[in-house]
């Protein structure tokens, strides 16, 4: 099937079976793969990317079901040039190890941060819970995300946060 | 864990995806594919054809009228979450879905993959019975409703021919001053419930109470009402006493199994302990 | 300007990060070559049975099915999976071929691998293989595994791999004149390290050249490139391991393992490259379990709170096979029973036995959590039985700086000697107890408060690290002035790029953007390298590296001496960037370039980091749930490269042992079928479960025996928490009598104990 859509921005076409995964779609067809596979069944959000503007596990979703879709992966989130204020809160806090689970956690982190920037550290933790990581137990990566909490307040500027060629 | 082989179907209108499922053998509708995705995975399902419903546009509103709060069977966790209407309009509704799960689930999953699914331990299911719930279908044969009572059969297992879809779950209205109680026990955070308990009763003047609701999920192939618990309360004022009371009749009306995740003696006593909070905190509720 | 020692002991940044910030690491799922094939294996759904035939027909009729393989595709004979550790001749009978060759052992092992043009086609092709097995009676656990009723290995006759023994002093003695003494019963349950990225490989032969490729190596490239040399019968020059970026090891990833050959040998049969990626319930039920053991010891102390010895059994559920590493979790049970306290006499037997579930390896700290736990409970029922203060009993046993070095029990069969090297056990003790406000929580201990009891527990540890014998290292002076660090070393997510580049840009006296990079673990790199477990990296790696620095400042003094006509001892090597000579005459060291220089660490002892946990908990009787109010673990590693990674290293390492301590558990039936089969099931923490903790490290007593003064750190995170977390909750449910004996502490098992604990009292 011939699917259409966008992703960090780029207009793409593919054509896939209709059960393939868009977390398969975007790392082997788009060669995508800041996106990582880590359960399969939806428990470890390594997969999460944006579609939408909202999150969600791209191991649960059909690649055919992102038709039309304006999709962003932790690649859409980053910039050659220079870490993002969330990716360098993260290196700051030591919120990696491994690094498996990071394009997850920034891709929520950043949803979560879009939608609330003044979100406090025990709602932090309740979104995050749906993001496994074996390495940092946790905590670094939410001081992390609550440094990182000052840019995006509104009156930080969305081209300082996002790390798209603004 | 690559899925394994199917058609795909993307209807546009209701009668069209009703026309797939019942000309198919082996179809499936697919929502937010949430609980679905992850049992094809495993391929514990291997439907030919996937009937997915997101075009349907009619089906993902939440209406709140003098008759109750209708959910369209696509309303997302999500949509809940965000629609304050709903913290006065239902809030034991609202109670019980902050429970569902996690972010990213919440942002695609939905009512009606809910119901649909049946999971003996999910919050949907859940709070349809203990609210007298009435589920709204279409299938190839018509519309039919059918009363959350009899809508869950079993785990996995609903009152739903192959070819019939969840259109819209109607909730009937929450009066002001209604006392409520949701208590859940997870092994961790958005995991599915150990054990849950949907309390509510109204309060006459006289402090005493009727119409209690009492449900229970986690402990049985289905979600549970309790009418030995329901009759209890009703009648009295809803003191230390009769929370004890309802605590124990709950645990005698519960015949719970071992799993990996609790054992049945302690998911029995847990059950009573979800009763006992969450009448607990009905009962300490403001006036409204 | 000196730049000498300012990057040792920094919290530097992560050079890795870079990448993985971005998503641009590069994981072994995340390559792809254009004619590859797609492995999947189908697994024995049977825990214990005779195959008796397997037919591929019709998946091999499959379109987009390349070949399946069996057994009858390899040989005459399947090639083992070698002892890596502890390669006793005892093992030999137990050693598991790497396909099923006529029995199945255990739920998970491999039958046939099927190559197709795509991972679904694969999967699907699986469906499609008919396999004939005859039941055996599984062996369920170790009990039925002692009756030898149902043997995994006819010839061999027993389901009893080796019984080690730990022995130190004269415990017969000790005991018969002890005035007290108190037996136990304890558990530890099974379950596994769950790194977040699966497994993978990606083995490419060159049929022209007859070499082999193979991406997805970690942890022990160079064993197991010797390894699969052999069993494929090639030279091990004919074959390279290359390490990619590794989601997570902790101990289990790295190990040769039955696809470390299937894959390979798929490709030279195939001669396309071959891509295997395992999913996460072929994960669970194939990549190393650990953590299962029993104990039933006695421990005889003096009135006073004297320890006189620790005798005992112990008895620890090896799995169906032995491989690789699988015997060190055992040995450690027995010989680091005694962990940093004094106790003269020991006695302690530890049998392997065989059943019908996945084989075991290490797992962070092995063998080092379960008999913490085992010793820290004891400690404590001691305590209360004798009136002593906990705190006080502890400090009056912990080995103390002037009796280091203090020799530890001896295990046999004869390993080596062991030896606690140095440190100051009780400042660690003292330092936790001062962090977590031991005396003003104190009070609450035992107490209910709002429908919940509150306790607490302090615990004391010690973490074995930098297991020799050697490490590699080569550094080369690039034409462009810059530096390139070559090391045996294994990176698994440690952040090994980063502090070996501290390490060697101190060593080279240059800044940080001097070094190329560090490339580590790949068996191109150097000529024999180790890689990374027993937290060694640090020790072992970074010191071949100190080496190697070494002599390359030689070299480069010396082809110096030879441009400025000098005496290479005349000549100052300046920022790493230029020679100078005796009246100032200098050559640019570029024009020098290239030069390489190796270097090695020898090391035959082991160091000890070492320190103290304590927690503060609040049980709900009615939930049987504990919310962690306060955690501090305090630990002396020896010497910090660098602070940021250490503690994170210490942060994650607790959270998997709270992991082990609370929650996860791999559950199996009486049919060895495995009930935790995802995720869903087996429970690892997320980030609402334990927000409540702090690690502090230290570095007050540098290790003796190498050149850093390091020592490994890594693992102490975990070795307490069990023993800990189990103390916590007895102290805090102490009115009712509630013992946990077993792990994990489930809402269930707390419940339970507490209506037992009551029921008793009734009849009591």
């Amino acid at each position: 099937m011939s699917v259409r859509f966008r992703v960090n921005g780029r207009e793409v076409e593919v054509d896939v079976e209709p059960r393939l995964t868009l977390a398969d779609c975007l790392r082997h067809h788009l060669r995508l793969t800041g996106t990582h596979v880590g359960c399969e069944h939806g428990v470890c959000g390594a997969c999460t990317v944006l579609v939408d503007g909202a999150a969600v596990r791209s191991c649960l979703m059909l690649a055919v079901q992102a038709e039309g879709a304006e999709v962003v992966t932790v690649e859409g989130l980053s910039s050659d040039a220079e870490l993002t204020p969330l990716q360098k809160s993260f290196r700051k806090h030591h919120a990696l190890q491994c690094g498996f689970c990071t394009p997850g956690m920034i891709t929520t982190a950043h949803a979560l941060l879009s939608e609330e920037p003044n979100c406090d550290a025990a709602r932090v933790r309740e979104v995050l819970s749906g993001n496994l990581c074996r390495c940092t137990g946790y905590i670094p990566i939410v001081e992390a995300v609550l440094e990182a909490r000052a840019a995006y307040q509104p009156q930080a500027r969305a081209s300082d946060r996002s790390g798209n060629r603004a | 864990m690559k899925l394994p082989p199917f058609a795909y179907a993307c209807p546009t209108t209701l009668p069209e995806a009703v026309q797939l499922l019942s000309s198919n053998d082996d179809a499936k509708p697919i929502a937010g594919g949430q609980s679905l995705v992850p049992m094809l995975a495993f391929r514990l399902a291997q439907p030919t054809l996937l009937v997915d419903l997101r075009k349907l546009a009619d089906l993902r509103g939440i209406r709140i009228s003098g008759k109750g709060v209708t959910l369209g069977a696509m309303v997302r966790w999500r949509d809940i979450e965000d629609d304050d209407r709903l913290d006065t309009a239902h809030p034991l509704l609202k109670a019980a879905i902050a429970h569902v799960a996690h972010y990213q689930v919440r942002n695609r999953g939905t009512v009606g993959g809910s119901l649909a699914h049946a999971d003996p331990a999910a919050e949907m299911p859940g709070t349809a019975v203990t609210c007298d719930a009435e589920i709204a279908v279409v299938g190839k044969s018509g519309a039919r409703v059918i009363q959350a009572a009899d809508f869950f059969q079993g785990a996995l297992t609903t009152a739903l021919t192959a070819d019939e879809i969840i259109v819209e779950v109607r909730l009937p209205a929450w009066p002001k001053g209604r006392r409520w109680g949701f208590e859940e026990f997870a092994r961790r955070r958005g995991d599915f419930a150990m054990a849950a308990a949907a309390v509510f009763y109204d309060q006459s003047k006289d402090g005493k109470a009727h119409n209690a609701h009492v449900g229970v999920i986690g402990v049985a192939d289905r979600p549970l009402r309790l009418p030995s618990v329901e009759g209890v309360l009703n009648g009295r004022v809803i003191d230390q006493a009769a929370i004890a009371e309802a605590e124990a009749a709950t645990c005698a009306a519960v015949d719970p199994q071992d799993d990996i995740h609790a054992s049945a003696a302690y998911r029995r006593a847990l059950v009573g302990t979800m009763v006992e909070r969450a009448l607990k905190r009905a009962a300490a509720r403001l006036q409204q | 300007m000196r730049t000498v020692n300012s990057l040792i002991g920094s919290p530097i940044e992560r050079l890795e990060d870079l990448r993985f910030l971005r998503g641009r690491g590069q994981y072994v799922d995340d390559l792809a070559r254009q004619d590859m094939l797609h492995a999947a294996i189908l697994r024995s759904a049977v825990a214990h049975g005779r195959i008796r035939a397997i037919d591929t027909a019709a998946a091999r009729a499959l379109p987009g099915v390349h070949s399946v393989i069996t057994a009858k595709d390899i040989g005459n004979r399947v090639p083992r999976v070698p002892m890596r550790l502890q390669p006793l001749p005892d093992f030999e009978p137990f050693g598991q071929p790497v396909i099923a060759e006529t029995k199945v052992r255990y739920v998970g092992e491999a039958l046939a691998v099927v190559l197709a043009d795509t991972p679904a086609v694969a999967e699907d092709a699986l469906g499609l293989i008919e396999i004939d097995i005859e039941p055996l009676p599984p062996v369920a656990d170790r009990l039925a595994s002692a009756k030898d009723a149902s043997l995994l290995f006819e010839e061999a006759g027993t389901n009893r791999a080796i019984t080690f023994r730990a022995v130190r002093g004269d415990a017969a003695a000790a005991f018969a004149g002890a005035p007290y003494v108190r037996r136990e019963r304890l558990r530890t349950q099974r379950h596994m390290a769950l790194p977040l990225e699966p497994r993978g490989l990606l083995a490419e032969w060159d049929g022209a050249r007859k070499r082999l490729i193979i991406y997805g190596g970690a942890k022990v490239l160079f064993f197991n490139r010797r390894t699969l040399a052999k069993q494929l019968g090639v030279p091990e020059s004919a074959i390279d391991i290359v390490e990619n970026d590794v989601g997570g090891g902790f101990g289990a990833r790295g190990e040769f393992y039955p696809e470390d050959f299937l894959i390979p040998f798929a490709a030279r049969l195939a001669g396309r490259p071959v891509k295997w990626t395992e999913d996460r319930r072929e994960h669970l039920m194939c990549m190393n379990h650990a953590r299962e053991a029993e104990c039933d010891v006695e421990i005889a102390c003096t009135r006073a709170g004297t320890i006189l010895g620790l005798r005992g059994h112990a008895y620890v559920d090896v799995g169906a096979y032995m491989r690789t590493n699988g015997a060190v979790g055992a040995r450690n049970v027995a010989q680091f029973m005694s962990g940093p306290y004094r106790i003269p006499h020991i006695d302690i037997d530890v049998a392997l036995q065989l059943t019908n579930k996945t084989p075991v390896g290490t797992y962070r700290g092995p063998g080092r959590f379960e008999t913490d736990f085992f010793r820290e409970r004891l400690l404590d029922m001691v305590a209360q039985d004798l009136g002593l203060d906990r705190v006080e009993f502890r400090r009056r046993n912990l080995v103390s700086q002037r009796e280091m070095p203090y020799q530890i029990a001896t295990i046999t069969p004869f390993e080596s000697k062991d030896e606690l090297d140095s440190g100051d056990y009780h400042a660690t003790l003292d330092r936790c107890l001062d962090e977590i406000k031991w005396s003003e929580k104190s009070k609450l201990a035992g107490k209910l408060v709002d429908g919940r009891y509150h306790g607490l527990a302090v615990g004391c540890f010690i973490e074995g690290g930098a297991a020799g014998p050697k490490e590699s290292a080569r550094i080369v002076l690039e034409p462009d002035g810059l530096y390139s660090v070559y090391v045996g070393s294994s990176a698994i997510g440690q952040g090994l790029e980063t502090v070996f580049a501290q390490i060697a840009a101190d060593a080279l006296e240059v800044t940080i953007d001097r070094l190329r990079g560090v490339f580590h673990g790949s068996t191109s790199y150097v000529d024999d390298g180790y890689g990374a477990y027993h937290s060694r990296s640090v020790v072992m790696g970074g010191s071949a590296i100190l080496d190697a620095a070494t002599k390359l400042r030689e070299a480069i003094r010396l082809k110096a001496a030879q441009r400025l006509d000098c005496q290479p001892s005349d000549v100052e090597i300046v920022e790493g960037v230029k020679a100078v000579g005796p009246g100032g005459k200098a050559v640019a060291l570029t024009e020098l370039s290239s030069i390489s220089a190796e270097g090695a660490f020898l090391n035959k002892k082991h160091t000890y980091t070492y320190g103290t946990h304590a927690a503060h908990v609040a049980v709900d009787p009615k939930l049987g749930h504990v919310e962690l109010l306060d955690y501090v673990l305090v630990a002396d590693c020896g010497r910090i490269i660098n602070p940021l990674t250490v503690h994170g290293q210490a942060v994650g390492s607790l959270v998997q042992g709270l992991g082990g301590a609370m929650m996860e558990h791999l559950a199996y039936d009486q049919e060895g079928q495995l009930l935790t089969g995802s995720l869903a099931d087996y429970l690892i923490p997320t980030a609402s479960d334990f927000p409540n903790l702090r690690a502090i490290v230290l570095e007050n007593h540098p290790s003796p025996i190498n050149p850093l003064g390091a020592k490994g750190a890594g693992e102490g995170g975990i070795i307490a928490a069990g023993g800990v977390m189990a103390n916590a909750v007895a102290n805090a449910l102490s009115e009712l009598g509630v013992e946990p004996r077993e792990l994990p502490l489930t809402p269930t098992r707390i419940w339970e104990l507490v209506q037992a604990a009551r029921s008793n009292k009734k009849s009591a």
